[in-house]
């Protein structure tokens, strides 16, 4: 480490005197560092050696013990399937809303543009547990969104295409309408980032070398866009996937998703092997997205748009 | 596309209408907080403030705010300061390794909630802090952190290294370079730090709800069961009162943005 510090001062350009400095450096960084590594990484890392050491019941004797049920019990991957389709259903809605709403951000100017960055960091900020809770109060069975809903649902009623009335609460239907609410912001964010720094008048030579409208958005403007589009992508879909509190509170025990499932498996049915495992895994799947994201996305520069 | 054509118009009147669904539906828990009725629906015959009372005046609500209070209060401190020094170390350490700390301190942000919670539970158990204040602190502290970090980290990056190297050749120890050049330079980044700090532990409940038992009772916590319970009135007056104070935070904020910009402007 001292011929890192030696470097590192060097690089700084500071006096020789200075070379001392390190002592101070670790008495900052240290006491952080410390805290994180005995609470935060060795918790975790106690997790992972769980997953593999205390087997399942219903796993023993398999060749990959509790990771073996990820690929036979049936439970298991219906729930992983489940998990699946909604995040991937809720990424899909989000970047299509984020992006509409990040390109009127930089289209419009003055008061509009205050206005709607206003509203999207109002939602940004405001618990997930209130967001969470007005949905539910709108999609009850009386709520003012399911009547507003089925309005529309009664023309298709009558023709007798569907049957009954649409139901919201507790279904995968409310748990998209929570979770897209609230991944809309890390969307817009990020994405209205990277628009800002799209050059407009590449827009207008494209116009001017006769592409048609819309020819000159998608063959100019969303391969420039491609990078927020990217990392808005990996953002979304990396917080669905590990997302607790709307599923479970709009899902009402229906809808499980795999953060619900992890934690009945400990609380209730005490299966510590099945949660750490489904830990694992979750884990596993995050950073291996992040990692992916970070070759192509500069991650400083995703944290600072935030 | 241009601004008159009809294709912009149409992409405006779709941005407008997902900002709506944005933010309309949290105003509709306003009119169910002042209902007459005892169970979660809109006033029917006049409203009453009844449950806004009951919110400041019921043990289980007034506990839970004050007790969140508190413990958001000392883990944003904490991790303020332990975030600021720590963001600083990395700042002056320009190598690889300073590269691996910040990439190492911001794990909190990257692992999924429910992972880190069941790895504290398993850790707490051990430790005997489960349902213990110094155990939700310190969780809160650790997820406190990495916001604190990158906000700090940004307000150095816009920092002068020379002013540094200045205050030490006129003779500063390197504490006093701390305390009196770079924090004060970079106030605006620690104070960004706290508040995110803060706002995170406020709102945390992954974790709540595997390290706490009867002992603590938090306001998330008492929100969750006041959802799953489904009837009481009370969580609409909670929200109401928590989006007031998320639209004061926010006006604040574009006011004194306002300011800094008119000051600087001539």
């Amino acid at each position: 480490m001292a011929t890192q510090n030696v470097a590192a001062a060097r690089a700084l350009d500071l006096e020789p005197r200075t070379l001392r400095l390190p002592g101070i450096t670790w008495a900052l960084i240290g006491p952080a560092v410390a805290l994180l590594l005995i609470f935060y990484i060795w918790p975790l890392v106690q997790v992972l050696l769980i997953s593999v050491t205390e087997v399942d019941d219903r796993a023993a004797g398999m060749a990959l013990g509790n990771y073996g049920l990820l690929f036979v019990d049936e439970g298991v991957q219906r729930m992983l399937w489940r998990t699946a389709q909604i995040c991937v259903t809720t990424t899909v809605l989000t970047l299509i809303g984020g992006y509409i709403i990040a390109y009127a951000m930089v289209h419009v100017t003055g008061r509009q543009r205050s206005f709607l960055m206003f509203a999207v960091l109002l939602s940004f900020w405001l618990s997930v547990l209130i967001r969470a809770f007005a949905w539910i109060v709108l999609l009850n069975n009386n709520g003012l969104a399911y009547e507003a809903i089925n309005l529309f649902w009664q023309p298709l009623r009558d023709t007798g295409i569907v049957q009954g009335r649409l139901q919201l609460a507790r279904t995968e239907a409310g748990v998209i309408i929570g979770m897209v609410h609230y991944m809309l912001p890390y969307a817009v964010l990020p994405l209205f980032a990277n628009m800002q720094g799209i050059d407009q008048r590449v827009m207008m030579a494209a116009r001017g070398l006769g592409a048609s409208p819309f020819g000159a958005f998608r063959r100019v403007y969303l391969p420039l866009s491609a990078p927020g589009l990217l990392g808005a992508t990996v953002l979304v879909f990396v917080f669905s996937l590990g997302f607790f509190i709307t599923p479970s509170l709009m899902g009402g025990g229906k809808v499980v998703m795999i953060s619900e499932y992890i934690w009945f498996s400990m609380e209730q049915t005490l299966r510590w092997g099945l949660a750490t495992m489904l830990a694992t895994t979750l884990l596993i799947a995050v950073m291996a997205l992040i990692a992916l994201m970070s070759r192509f996305v500069d991650m400083k520069q995703m944290y600072g748009a935030k | 596309m241009e601004r008159s054509s009809w294709q912009f118009n149409v992409v405006m009147m779709l941005a407008w209408t997902l900002v709506a669904f944005l933010v309309l539906p949290m105003f509709v828990v306003v009119p169910v907080s002042v209902t007459d009725q005892r169970y979660l629906s809109f006033p029917d015959e006049g409203i009453s403030f009844q449950y806004y009372w009951k919110m400041v005046t019921d043990p289980f609500w007034r506990d839970a705010i004050l007790a969140s209070l508190r413990v958001s209060v000392l883990s944003a401190l904490f991790a303020t300061i332990l975030g600021t020094l720590c963001a600083i170390g990395c700042w002056r350490l320009t190598s690889r390794f300073s590269e691996f700390v910040r990439l190492l301190m911001l794990t909190p942000i990257i692992v999924p909630g429910i992972v880190h919670a069941l790895a504290f539970y398993r850790m707490w158990i051990q430790l005997g802090l489960i349902d213990t204040y110094t155990g939700v602190i310190l969780t809160h502290t650790l997820i406190g952190m990495p916001y604190v970090m990158i906000a700090v980290s940004a307000s150095l990056a816009n920092l002068d290294i020379r002013l540094e190297q200045a205050a030490r050749s006129l003779g500063a120890s390197m504490s006093q370079t701390v305390r009196l050049v770079i924090i004060p330079c970079i106030m605006p980044g620690i104070i960004s730090g706290a508040v995110f700090a803060f706002v995170i532990s406020w709102d945390e409940l992954v974790i709540l709800l595997f390290i706490t038992s009867r002992a603590i009772q938090l306001l998330p916590k008492s929100i969750w069961d006041g959802i799953n319970d489904n009837i009481d009135p009370t969580v609409a007056a909670v929200a109401t009162a928590m989006i007031a104070f998320t639209l004061l935070i926010l006006l604040g904020q574009i006011l004194v943005r306002r300011r800094t910009a008119a000051r600087a402007a001539p």
